[in-house]
């Protein structure tokens, strides 16, 4: 019976040993507010994903998959989304998760003062709760996006009691895995297990802790010496020294989002004023005289994606009557010839980050020998949104993170007056399109209307999209479970070490 | 030295005298002289940049990405396949141009404005004073981000970022000189002799100030050439595809771990300049310290 | 002496005034719109007008400005919109952190830098002196940044000695914390040992050919003690001024430092309140720096007086 004993408190010591570890992650950047309505940066959202369960989820091949919604069903109208919620799911602080909580959070993101989703929820016009775990999303016209909306922070539930509280982002309160301990400004983030989480089976760690290290060389010297388990974002040229390191593993996809240079057009007078923004076909030139591949190869050591549309090439929605283009530099002259425009001048604004500077230098050198003159401007960020929202530019290096649908890489960049129409073209073919593909639940018919889309764009060129880079994540071999998902967000439900 | 009792208290009666008496011991300093040779040479290396780099600074070779130094490199080539030689000795015209320009701005400035406080007293000095404490108060760099911001991103700009920023240093520096030596005997008895105020600031007070200023401005091309870096580092600096070594080294701190060679070159070229500035400031102050006469 | 204190502490008044004014006006030089940086990617105009709305940027600069002051008077900062967080606290979370790599960094600046300075003045022209010179032209000579690198991969990554970044609380684990703060510490120490070295030594040589100095050695003191005696304690005066004022040295290279080493202390606070235009936080923290700094200035120059007896009169 003593043995019994002793062996039952060792089985217990060991299982509790076992169990206490805490996963540390290194972010390439400090997250902004932790509240998913009024949240607007990228790495905020790999917090969210330890921290927020969504209504749904997508999975690698950009699935819509059930999360605390197991269920949906279209309305034949298309006009509303009735789904059906998970039983016995509890937020941080004990409340219920039910069709009333669902109504509250759809409601708060689309009403509390300065919410960033209220454009993602737009036709939504109200949430009916049905009974206790069923909830319908009414919406005013057909919008094929909710889905993949839903997967994202706008369908994020927190706690409706707790969100009454003022400054909510501080102490968020949500029914993710893990529950919020405290945060140090650009320091760290800390989550523990949360011990009522409804999946709680796949979750393998005590703590997370989020560790903001901007800087790619001095984050992989972290995990190297064992400070981190886990790094996002490695810098390419770090992966041939990460590879011959026994300890370390790596993975990758393909981004959701887009590398690429945005042309002023109509955004102001500037556009006009010059051969490249005048002149489709000079658009056309500059975009022969790039060699995308040699790019990849050079800016981005490899780790990218040659791309010539708003989804990478191997996205279902790629439309394949618009192939990428082969460098082509001969023609590239005959089509400034063509024009009557010699030497085009023009300035590259492009962001302060060393991938922005470096695609910047090569598309300058590129660009020279079909006869363009390129002036690099680099500005600092904040500084190039301004100057690109007032149109003060003649072409911008703009990355996108992307989202899991084509509309979130699409609408807001091409639709007229839209806030990331940083070209100004309003052109209502366009818009039309946009529209239908957003009224239509169908694949095929989506990609019939994003490839007659990528037509008329091409007529335009206004964004000459590069490559879609590759998400790197490093960490430590001992670590399994690890799921490369395409929107570059860390899902913690399988990690083990 | 039987004369130098009254040469003592009005210095600079034959201003030619102790200017070459300087010059010789500043000659007779080993430190000094090697300190004036790098400088000299690195003056040479930036005029003659286009005869003496062996490729163009900013022609990129994609076959040559990151290329370890060999017969063809001898400094080996950049991220994007440049000649890290010839980037180096370009780069020697930013960093050169970007430590002069800015302590000159700030010695220009603040200069004549210590003096003035110092001089004139009162309500001007304090009002000059408090304004100087209040640029000293915020941290420099802060001070040179947000004035390079403002004025936009290029090398220009960033120079006058970092004089201005750098100025109020000189106004202190200048004013609490002043203010020691304004009580010397020499002064009281240059004014006793009835100079007029411009002459017995210009004549007695400034040449009597100015080694320390002179060890002061060693330190600030230092630090100019320095904050020049971190400027570029920041993006506010000189503009890509143009070298200069802050903003090469900005770039190789990505890469040190696989290509060293691209922060050692950059790296190796300030420290070298700012030694020689040091050094060579050193001897100047030896040489100028009239204590020494 | 009361008088000159008085004097001293009402000259306090205009020069905070003009850092608010040189703070506030530096704001409004920073180009690019608060609004639209904090809006994030998705650039919702709806979001820009609301924070816009938030910020007061809607009406006219002196209104501001009497905003900003009336919040300060009352002891509020603002909150930081970009996280939230009421700046007042993140000073209160972020200033333990910058004063002890301050402090660490000051006393490995004084360890080094007082005695080289002593050392090459009293053996001007000797080995001692180009030793002590060549240290303090090192530290000269080398950005802070790229020593922190250089020290990240030598100790972090091939020797594995020391962490390569981030900051453990001293009542959490001390040894962690002093392992964390010791390359930081080291690497802006290093240039401000360089300058106090050099004038020291300058101070140092000047102090040692005075006629009192020369009284002292006549009057056959040995050389020890007319070093640290006479000559040490006069020659400390600028070296005390200079002291203070490279503690504002210190904030500004704890910018970059920071930085490098990801501390999450005063300069990472402000250099990323800058780039995100976080403006009450860039108001707040640098006004609070600035605050500290004119004390410090303040006490040097009592320091300075104190010393100093010709300028008491």
């Amino acid at each position: 019976m003593n043995k019994n004993l002793l062996l039952a408190l060792v089985l217990a010591i060991t299982a509790s040993l076992a169990h206490a570890q805490t996963l540390r992650i290194g972010l390439a950047e400090d997250p902004d507010i932790l509240d998913p309505t009024l949240a607007r940066s990228f790495v905020g959202r790999i917090v969210f994903a330890s921290l927020c369960d969504k209504l749904f989820d997508i999975d690698e091949k950009l699935n819509i998959v059930p999360q605390l919604a197991t269920a949906y069903q279209w309305s034949a109208d298309s006009k509303s989304l009735t789904m059906k919620l998970r039983s016995g799911v509890t937020f941080h602080d004990g409340e219920k998760f039910n069709a009333a909580a669902v109504k509250f959070n759809i409601e708060r993101h689309k009403n509390l003062a300065g919410s960033n989703r209220r454009g993602e929820l737009s036709p939504v016009t109200s949430v009916d709760v049905i009974d206790e775990l069923t909830a319908r999303i009414n919406l005013s016209a057909p919008f094929s996006p909710l889905l993949s909306v839903l997967a994202d922070r706008a369908g994020m539930m927190v706690s409706p009691k707790a969100a009454q509280a003022a400054n909510f982002g501080v102490k968020p309160v949500c029914s993710g895995p893990f529950r919020f301990v405290e945060r140090i400004a650009q320091d760290r983030i800390v989550l523990e297990r949360y011990q009522n989480y409804w999946n709680k089976g796949e979750i393998h760690f005590d703590k997370v802790v989020f560790q903001p290290i901007v800087d790619a060389t001095v984050r992989l010297a972290n995990l190297r010496s064992g400070q981190l388990d886990f790094i996002e974002r490695v810098a390419p040229s770090d992966i041939a020294a990460i590879k011959s390191d026994n300890k370390l593993a790596i993975s990758r996809i393909t981004e959701l989002g887009y590398q690429g240079i945005t042309i002023n057009v109509a955004k102001s007078d500037l556009g006009q004023k010059n051969p490249l923004g005048r002149d489709p076909r000079v658009r056309e030139a500059f975009e022969l005289s790039l060699d995308r591949a040699g790019l990849v190869q050079v800016a981005m050591d490899g780790e990218s994606e040659p791309g010539n549309q708003w989804v990478s090439p191997s996205n279902g929605y790629y439309a394949k009557n618009n192939p990428m283009p082969k460098r082509d530099v001969a023609r590239a002259k005959a089509l400034l010839k063509e024009a009557g425009v010699t030497n085009p001048s023009f300035t590259l604004m492009t962001p302060t980050t060393s991938d922005g500077q470096r695609v910047a230098q090569v598309v300058q050198a590129m660009a020279k020998e079909a006869g363009f003159d390129v002036k690099i401007q680099s500005t600092e960020f904040a500084t190039s949104l301004n100057l690109a929202d007032k149109g003060q530019f003649d072409a911008y290096v703009l990355a996108w993170s992307g989202r899991a649908d084509p509309d979130g890489n699409l609408f807001s960049f091409y639709g007229c007056k839209q806030p990331l129409n940083y070209h100004g073209m309003c052109k209502p073919q366009w818009d039309e399109l946009l529209d239908r593909s957003r009224s239509t639940l169908d694949h095929a018919t989506r990609l019939k209307l994003f490839e007659q889309l990528a037509a008329e764009i091409a007529k335009e060129r206004p964004i000459i999209y590069l490559f879609h880079r590759h998400w790197l994540w490093a960490y430590n071999k001992k670590l399994s479970g690890m799921r490369a998902i395409p929107d570059g967000l860390v899902r913690v439900q399988g990690l083990k070490m | 030295m039987s004369a130098a009792t009254p040469q003592a208290m009005m210095p600079n009666v034959n201003p030619a005298s102790p200017a070459r008496r300087a010059l010789r011991r500043l000659l007779r300093r080993r430190g000094a002289m090697l300190g004036l040779v790098i400088v000299v040479f690195f003056v040479l290396l930036a005029l003659f940049a286009p005869v003496i780099a062996p490729y163009d600074p900013i022609a990129t070779s994609w076959s040559a990405v990151r290329k370890a130094p060999s017969m063809q490199y001898l400094f080996g080539t950049d991220e994007i396949g440049r000649d890290v030689l010839s980037r180096v000795v370009w780069g020697a015209r930013a960093s050169l141009l970007a430590g002069l320009v800015s302590v000159g701005i700030s010695m220009a400035l603040g200069v004549p404005i210590g003096l003035l406080a110092a001089y004139v007293g009162g309500w001007t000095d304090s009002l000059i004073s408090r304004f100087t404490d209040s640029m000293l108060a915020v941290p420099f760099l802060i001070l040179a981000i947000a004035l390079a911001a403002f004025l936009g991103p290029s090398l220009s700009n960033a120079m006058i970022a970092i004089g201005v920023s750098a100025t109020p240093i000189f106004i202190r520096l200048t004013r609490a000189q002043v203010l020691a030596v304004k009580v010397e005997d020499f002064v009281e008895a240059a004014r006793a002799v009835g100079n007029p105020h411009w002459r017995i600031a210009l004549r007695h007070i400034l040449p009597n100030v100015l080694s320390p200023l002179i060890v002061q401005a060693t330190l600030a091309i230092a630090a100019a050439i320095i904050a020049e870096a971190s400027l570029s580092f920041l993006g506010l600096g000189q503009q890509p595809p143009a070298p200069s070594w802050g903003s090469m080294l900005n770039t190789a701190k990505n890469y040190v771990d696989n290509a060293p060679w691209m922060a050692v070159w950059p790296g190796l070229a300030i420290f070298l300049l700012v030694l020689s500035f040091n050094l060579l400031g050193d001897g100047l102050r030896d040489a100028l310290d009239p204590k020494h006469m | 002496m009361l008088h000159y204190l008085l004097k001293r502490l009402a000259a306090i008044v205009p020069t905070i005034f003009f850092v608010t004014i040189i703070i506030f006006g530096l704001q409004q030089l920073l180009p690019g719109d608060p609004a639209v940086i904090l809006a994030g990617e998705d650039q919702d105009p709806n979001v820009i007008a609301y924070l816009q709305k938030k910020m007061h940027l809607d009406e006219p600069l002196p209104v501001r400005y009497g905003y900003w002051i009336a919040g300060v008077v009352h002891g509020d900062l603002g909150e930081s919109l970009r996280i939230q967080q009421p700046v007042l606290g993140l000073i209160e979370e972020k200033l333990p952190v910058t004063l002890e790599l301050a402090v660490i960094a000051m006393l490995i600046a004084l360890v080094i830098g007082i005695p080289a300075g002593i050392v090459s003045a009293v053996g001007k022209d000797t080995v001692w002196d180009y030793a002590a010179n060549v240290i303090a032209l090192w530290g000269l000579s080398t950005p802070n940044f790229w020593l922190g690198i250089l020290m990240i991969l030598l100790f972090s990554v091939s020797l594995g000695w020391l962490p390569a970044s981030g900051y453990v609380s001293p009542f959490e684990d001390l040894q962690a914390n002093l392992a964390a703060m010791i390359m930081p510490a080291f690497v802006l120490g290093n240039a401000i040992a360089a300058v106090l070295m050099r004038h020291t030594r300058s101070a140092m040589l000047q102090v040692l050919n005075a006629d009192y100095v020369r009284t002292a050695r006549a009057k056959g003191l040995d050389e020890r003690s007319v070093v640290l005696k006479h000559a040490l304690r006069n020659a400390l005066t600028p070296i005390i001024t200079l002291g203070a004022l490279e503690f504002g040295t210190l904030l500004s290279g704890a910018v970059l430092t920071e930085q490098v080493f990801s501390i999450p202390g005063f300069g990472k606070l402000i250099v990323d309140a800058v780039f995100n235009r976080d403006y009450a936080v860039v108001q707040g923290v640098v006004l609070f720096t600035s605050s500290v700094y004119i004390v410090l200035n303040l006490l040097a120059d009592l320091a300075y007086f104190l010393v100093n007896p010709r300028l008491r009169g």
